[in-house]
């Protein structure tokens, strides 16, 4: 079969389906996993013993297991152990929370506790309790040291979402599959599917340096 | 009651004991200078006072709080009790100023605009009028550290805490911030002071504590312990700080 690259262009109003599909379970599960890491972080860092305990425990089986274990966990197992039913969009969204939360845990960890230790008992000294440490002194130091693992992060939690194909997710990957499929033009196809990719990872990363070079990393 | 009052107390890290049981009485107006070799206990004994170490027998009461009785009562103490590190602290994403002003902003709940107008008075009385919107970074040590004064004054404390304050410094930038020490002083200042400064012990001091094995070894008048130290110890200590 000859290659024939024009043929891309003729599915491109797919491929975009395809891309909007991730974009929207990246974003939501990006969301979601800060939120959850941001909490999971600040619990290892500053909690007690037993909050300590759990919080390890969630992130070593996260950390331990590969995403499409997990989010065959979440479509397949669930529904049988605990006869909890969703949809595979939704498994996939909170794969990606429950995954991306669990590693962002542990940036947010390691970027709060780099923070000089003497600022914290600069600020307690002046009787701040230490929530307002937290959330004026070291927080915004900490968010600066954050932006570089979490667009590392960002990326990774993206291209995860190919492995959604596993339960039918009508995704970027699933689409090109989809597509391949019917024509056969693997090529010209997953060459498409790799420069959506390439496009939406990009464009991440240029906005992740934008940021970063607004604020000095201090 | 003493201002600050140790009642037989003692510190340790896990199996180091670097406090045994301790007695001390000091009152509104002393300044007193905490000297002693290294691994002494100086550092640890200042910082039970604001509750930044936890002491781990006895009782320690500040203006009539105890460090025991609780978060709330250890915030109150450590508004009464200003601290200043030997390695200023100061926070670096912040200008001068706002340093200056967070603490009366954040714990005194003063407005803005009149926590920023009382922070710049606090800077002019540091020498520092011009530097309110400059970053620590872009400071000198000796400047870094009459912020770092300013910032602990800003909270309107009864006591001030110097833990080895010129340490980090050139010999030419110590005495800037000796001045706005000894200056401190003589406005009536309760002050506790670790530092290895005796000519500052010896101007405005009022009582000297030698320090040795995390217990109170000498405990007298600089003028009179300085020149003829009673215990060989600390006179063995004093010939290798002058």
């Amino acid at each position: 079969m000859q290659v024939d690259w024009s043929i891309m262009f003729d599915f491109i109003p797919q491929l975009i389906a395809g891309a909007k599909v991730t974009i929207y379970i990246t974003v939501l599960g990006l969301i979601g996993g800060i939120i959850l890491g941001v909490i999971a972080g600040l619990m290892r860092a500053y909690s007690g013993k037993i909050l300590n305990a759990i919080d390890f425990t969630y992130i070593e089986l996260i950390r331990g297991t590969p995403i499409v274990v997990q989010v065959m966990f979440l479509y397949f197992v669930l529904p049988v152990l605990a006869d909890i039913r969703i949809d595979p969009m939704s498994a996939a969204v909170l794969a990606i929370v429950v995954n991306a939360g669990a590693y962002i845990a542990e940036i947010v960890r390691g970027a709060f506790l780099s923070i000089h230790k003497g600022l914290t008992e600069a600020g307690l000294a002046i009787g701040m309790p230490h929530w307002q440490v937290l959330l004026y002194i070291v927080g915004p130091l900490a968010f600066r040291r954050l932006i570089p693992p979490l667009g590392n992060q960002f990326i990774v939690s993206l291209k995860d979402t190919s492995l959604f194909i596993v339960i039918g997710v009508g995704e970027l990957t699933r689409t090109g599959q989809e597509i391949m499929a019917a024509n056969f033009r693997a090529v010209e196809i997953w060459t498409a599917v790799a420069i959506c990719y390439l496009i939406m990872t990009g464009t991440m990363t240029i906005a992740l340096r934008a940021v970063e070079k607004r604020m000095k990393i201090l | 009651m003493s201002f600050i009052e140790f009642k037989n107390i003692s510190k340790a890290f896990g199996p180091l004991q670097v406090l045994t049981e301790v007695d001390l009485s000091i009152e509104q107006g002393e300044v007193v200078v905490l000297i002693g070799p290294s691994g002494s206990g100086k550092s640890t004994l200042l910082r039970c006072i604001n509750g930044l170490e936890m002491i781990t027998g006895g009782d320690l009461v500040v203006d009539g709080l105890s460090v025991h009785a609780g978060k709330k009562t250890l915030r109150e103490i450590r508004q009464e009790a200003g601290m200043v590190f030997q390695q200023f602290n100061l926070f670096p994403q912040m200008t001068t100023l706002q340093n200056v002003a967070l603490g009366p902003r954040k714990v005194r709940g003063v407005a803005k605009a009149e926590a920023e107008k009382q922070a710049q008075e606090l800077l002019d009385k540091v020498g520092l009028s011009d530097k309110g919107e400059h970053y620590p970074a872009e400071l000198s040590g000796g400047q870094q550290q009459r912020v770092a004064i300013a910032r602990a004054l800003a909270v309107k404390p009864k006591v001030m805490l110097f833990d080895e304050p010129t340490s980090a410094l050139d010999p030419e930038l110590k005495q800037e911030v000796l001045n706005v020490m000894l200056q401190l002083a003589k406005e009536g200042m309760t002050m506790v002071v670790v530092t290895h400064e005796m000519s500052f012990a010896k101007q405005v001091g009022t009582r000297l504590i030698f320090m040795e094995h995390g217990k109170i070894a000498v405990d007298d008048d600089p003028r009179t312990v300085i020149d003829t130290p009673p215990n060989p110890r600390m006179k063995d200590f004093l010939s290798h700080v002058e």
